[in-house]
C-alpha cells in the first residue's frame, strides 16, 4: 500500500457514563483516497458511535480518546473553530433517518444554503445556482420548485437525496454515511447506493459506509471492517473477506444471510444475542456465541493481527475458522 | 408441494377513507381514500409457505390482516375451506380465529408489557378453551420448549427479553391455540441478522413438525426466497406476479419483479452492477395511475399499458404474471 491514507483512525476509544460503558474499544483503521470502506456490525457493535466519534458528534456524556488524523491534523484535539471548518466541509455526514436529520420548519433551500454559507465564499446568487446544481447532481427533478419545499413534502428516498445534497455542498473529500439506506425500500436503496458510487467517481471522495447489511457491502464497498462489541474483529478487501472469512463472527454473519441455492435449509445461525455494553464477556467478546471457542478465548482479548497487507483478524482460532471455509 | 387449496382471495379490495374537508365535500368530487388493495387474487395451499413480497405501501400487511379478518375487505372475498370468512359468525368465527393465527411485526409492541409470559400464553389457551385449567401450566412449559425458551421464561415480563426472544414468545402465543395457518407479517425484519437466522430456522423446523401452512409477508427478497415454496409479488395493492419460488426468481416474468430482484444487493462481491434497477418512486396510493399500476416506472411501457390494466395470466406451471408483454422474461427470449 503506497498511497497515503485520507483518514487514519488510531486507537479510537469512546466511553459513556464516566467510563463505565465502552462503546468503541481501541479501533484503528485507514481510508484511502477514493475508497469505499464498509463498517459492518449488528446493533450495539459501536459502528455508528465510531462514525460520530470521528466527527466529535457525541453527547456530553461521551469521552473519546485516540487519534483521528485528517490532512496532517488530529480532529480530536483540533480547536472548535478548526473543527467547524472540517465538519460539513471537507468531511460531511449523512444520517440514517432523513426525516429527523432535516429541519422540518425550514425549506430545503435554506438548509442547503446554510452549508454553502459556512463553507464557500459564494454570493447569494451563486449560492442559489449552486443549490440547483446540487439538486440536479443528486437526481431531484424540478430543482427550482422543490428547493422551496419543506422536508415533509419529500418522500423518504428524496429526503435522503436532500441529505446528500447538503452533505456535498461543502465539496467534501470524505463522506461518512451512517446506514444511509436502512429506512428505504430496496429499489430506492439501489438508487441511493449507485448515486453515492457515481458521486465518489465524479468528485473522487472517500466514503465510510456504516451498514448492517452484508448485501450492501458486497454491492458497494472496496474494503470491509467487521465490528463486534466495540472492536474491529476483521478487515480486508470485500472480495477476500467474503471468500475466506477468518473470524468466526464474520463467518456466522455471512452464513446468517440466506443465499440462492440453499432454499428451505437451516441457516448457519449464531446462537445468542450481541452482548449489551455493560455485560461484555471477558476474553474475546464473541466467545460465548462462538463454535470455535477454546481456553484462550475466555481468558484473553485477541488483538488484530495482520494476515497479509491490508488484511487482519482478531481471533485465536483463525486457522480453524479459515479451514471451515466461507458459507457463501 | 401441491396440497389442496385452503384459503382463496378473490379480487380482494380494501380502501381506507381519508378525512375530507368541507370544501372538498361540497365540490362533489369522490371521497379521497388510500387504495391499499386493488383486486388481489391468490390461493394458499395446505402445508405450503407462500411468501408475499413488495415494497412499503404495496399492501402486503393489509392483505395479511384481511386474511385473518383483522380488516374486513371492501370488495371481493376471502374463502376459507369453501366459506366466505366475512360471513362467519359466533362459534364458527371463533374457530376460524383459532385455526388462522397471525404473528405481528413488532416484537416490542405486540406483547402486553404488563403481563407475564405465563399470562400471555395462558390467555390464548383460556379464551379458546384449549386445555382444562389444570393442564395449562404444563402446556405453557411445552410451548416454551417448542420455541426453545427456558421454562423460567414463563414468570418474566416481555421487557426482560431481547427482540429475538420476544418474537419467539409471539410465535408461542400463536401456536398455543394449535392453528393450521400462520400469517407472519415481517416476522424478523426488526431483528439483527444473526438473530434473524435463528428465528427463520425455528419457523422452518416448526412448520415441518406441526404441518403448518405459512403465509410469510416480508420485504426481504433473500429471506422470502429462502423459506417460501411459492412467492407472490405485490405492487400498489395488486399481485403482479405469483409462481413457484425457483421459477419466479430465476426467470421473473414481470418487469417489476425483475427490477426488485436487480435492486436487491447480491452477496457475491464479484456480481455487482452499476446500473440502477428501477427509476422513480412508488406513485401515491390515493391517486392510482391509469392502466397498469407500474407503467410510470416501467422501462418497457407502451401505449396499451397506460390505458388498460393487465390481469394475471398464465406463464407456465402455476406461474402467473399481470403484464401485457406476455413474452417478457421468457427464458429463451431473455436478454
Amino acid at each position: 500500500m503506497t498511497q497515503a491514507p485520507a483518514l487514519e483512525v488510531r486507537n479510537l476509544t469512546t466511553t459513556f457514563a464516566g467510563g463505565r460503558l465502552t462503546a468503541v474499544n481501541d479501533v484503528s483503521f485507514t481510508v484511502l483516497p477514493g475508497e469505499v470502506l464498509g463498517l459492518v456490525g449488528e446493533s450495539g457493535s459501536g459502528k455508528s458511535v465510531t462514525l460520530r466519534s470521528i466527527m466529535r458528534l457525541l453527547p456530553a456524556s461521551g469521552a473519546v480518546s485516540g487519534h483521528v488524523r485528517w490532512q496532517g491534523r488530529d480532529i480530536l484535539t483540533m480547536s472548535d473553530a478548526d473543527l467547524r471548518g472540517v465538519r460539513g466541509g471537507q468531511i460531511s455526514m449523512i444520517f440514517q433517518e432523513p426525516m429527523t436529520a432535516l429541519n422540518p420548519v425550514l425549506p430545503v433551500f435554506t438548509q442547503i444554503e446554510e452549508n454553502l454559507k459556512a463553507h464557500t465564499d459564494l454570493d447569494r446568487a451563486a449560492r442559489a445556482a449552486r443549490a440547483r446544481d446540487l439538486m440536479d447532481l443528486v437526481g431531484i427533478p424540478d430543482a427550482a420548485r422543490r428547493l422551496k419545499e419543506y422536508p415533509h413534502q419529500f418522500s423518504g428516498g428524496m429526503r435522503q437525496r436532500v441529505m446528500i445534497a447538503i452533505a456535498l455542498a461543502g465539496n467534501p473529500t470524505l463522506l461518512l454515511a451512517d446506514e444511509p439506506t436502512t429506512a428505504l425500500d430496496v429499489t430506492i436503496q439501489d438508487q441511493i447506493l449507485k448515486l453515492i458510487l457515481d458521486l465518489r467517481d465524479e468528485l473522487s471522495m472517500s466514503v465510510v459506509l456504516v451498514t448492517h447489511d452484508l448485501g450492501v457491502v458486497a454491492a458497494t464497498c472496496d474494503r470491509i471492517a467487521v465490528m463486534y462489541a466495540g472492536r474491529i474483529v476483521e478487515t480486508g478487501t470485500v472480495r477476500d473477506v467474503f471468500a475466506q472469512p477468518a473470524h468466526a463472527y464474520t463467518r456466522g454473519l455471512l452464513g446468517s444471510v440466506p443465499h440462492a441455492g440453499t432454499e428451505r435449509s437451516m441457516l448457519l445461525s449464531i446462537e445468542g444475542t450481541p452482548p449489551p455494553l455493560d455485560r461484555i464477556p471477558a476474553g474475546c467478546a464473541f466467545n460465548p456465541r462462538c463454535d470455535f471457542a477454546t481456553g484462550p478465548c475466555r481468558a484473553r482479548v485477541p488483538v488484530l493481527e495482520d494476515l497479509a497487507p491490508g488484511r487482519s483478524v482478531a481471533c485465536f482460532n483463525r486457522t480453524a475458522v479459515t479451514a471451515a471455509g466461507s458459507p457463501v | 408441494m401441491t396440497g389442496e387449496v385452503l384459503i382463496t382471495a378473490e379480487n380482494v379490495g380494501k380502501r381506507f377513507p381519508l378525512r375530507q374537508g368541507v370544501l372538498h365535500r361540497l365540490s362533489g368530487q369522490p371521497a379521497p381514500a388510500v387504495h391499499a388493495l386493488n383486486g388481489v387474487s391468490l390461493e394458499i395451499r395446505r402445508g405450503e409457505t407462500l411468501g408475499i413480497v413488495g415494497e412499503s405501501g404495496c399492501g402486503k400487511s393489509t392483505l395479511a390482516r384481511c386474511l385473518v379478518r383483522l380488516h374486513d375487505c371492501d370488495a371481493g372475498r376471502i374463502v376459507f375451506e369453501g366459506q366466505d370468512i366475512a360471513l362467519l359468525q359466533g362459534k364458527v368465527r371463533r374457530a376460524f380465529n383459532r385455526r388462522v393465527q397471525m404473528i405481528f411485526q413488532d416484537p416490542y409492541s405486540s406483547l402486553n408489557p404488563r403481563m407475564k409470559v405465563r399470562g400471555i400464553l395462558g390467555e390464548a389457551l383460556g379464551v379458546h378453551k384449549m386445555r382444562p385449567a389444570a393442564g395449562i401450566p404444563g402446556r405453557i412449559e411445552e410451548l416454551l420448549a417448542l420455541v426453545r425458551l427456558n421454562p423460567d421464561a414463563a414468570d418474566r415480563y416481555p421487557h426482560e427479553f431481547s427482540g429475538g426472544q420476544r418474537q419467539r414468545i409471539g410465535i408461542a402465543r400463536a401456536l398455543a391455540v394449535e392453528p393450521e395457518v400462520l400469517v407472519a407479517d415481517e416476522l424478523v425484519s426488526a431483528l439483527d441478522v444473526s438473530v434473524q437466522a435463528q428465528v427463520v430456522n425455528l419457523l422452518l423446523d416448526l412448520q415441518e413438525r406441526l404441518h403448518l401452512t405459512v403465509v410469510f409477508v416480508a420485504h426481504d427478497l433473500r429471506l422470502v426466497r429462502h423459506i417460501s415454496h411459492r412467492v407472490a409479488v405485490m405492487y400498489l395493492g395488486k399481485v403482479v406476479e405469483i409462481g413457484p419460488t425457483e421459477a419466479l426468481f430465476s426467470a421473473p416474468r414481470h418487469p417489476y419483479t425483475r427490477a426488485l430482484l436487480d435492486a436487491a444487493p447480491e452477496l457475491d462481491p464479484a456480481r455487482r452492477s452499476r446500473k440502477v434497477a428501477a427509476r422513480g418512486e412508488l406513485p401515491s396510493p390515493i391517486n392510482l395511475p391509469q392502466g397498469c399500476l407500474f407503467h410510470t416506472r416501467c422501462p418497457h411501457a407502451f401505449d396499451r399499458c397506460r390505458t388498460e390494466r393487465p390481469e394475471l395470466s398464465p406463464r407456465g406451471t402455476g406461474h402467473l404474471a399481470a403484464c401485457h408483454l406476455a413474452d417478457f422474461g421468457k427464458p429463451e427470449t431473455r436478454t
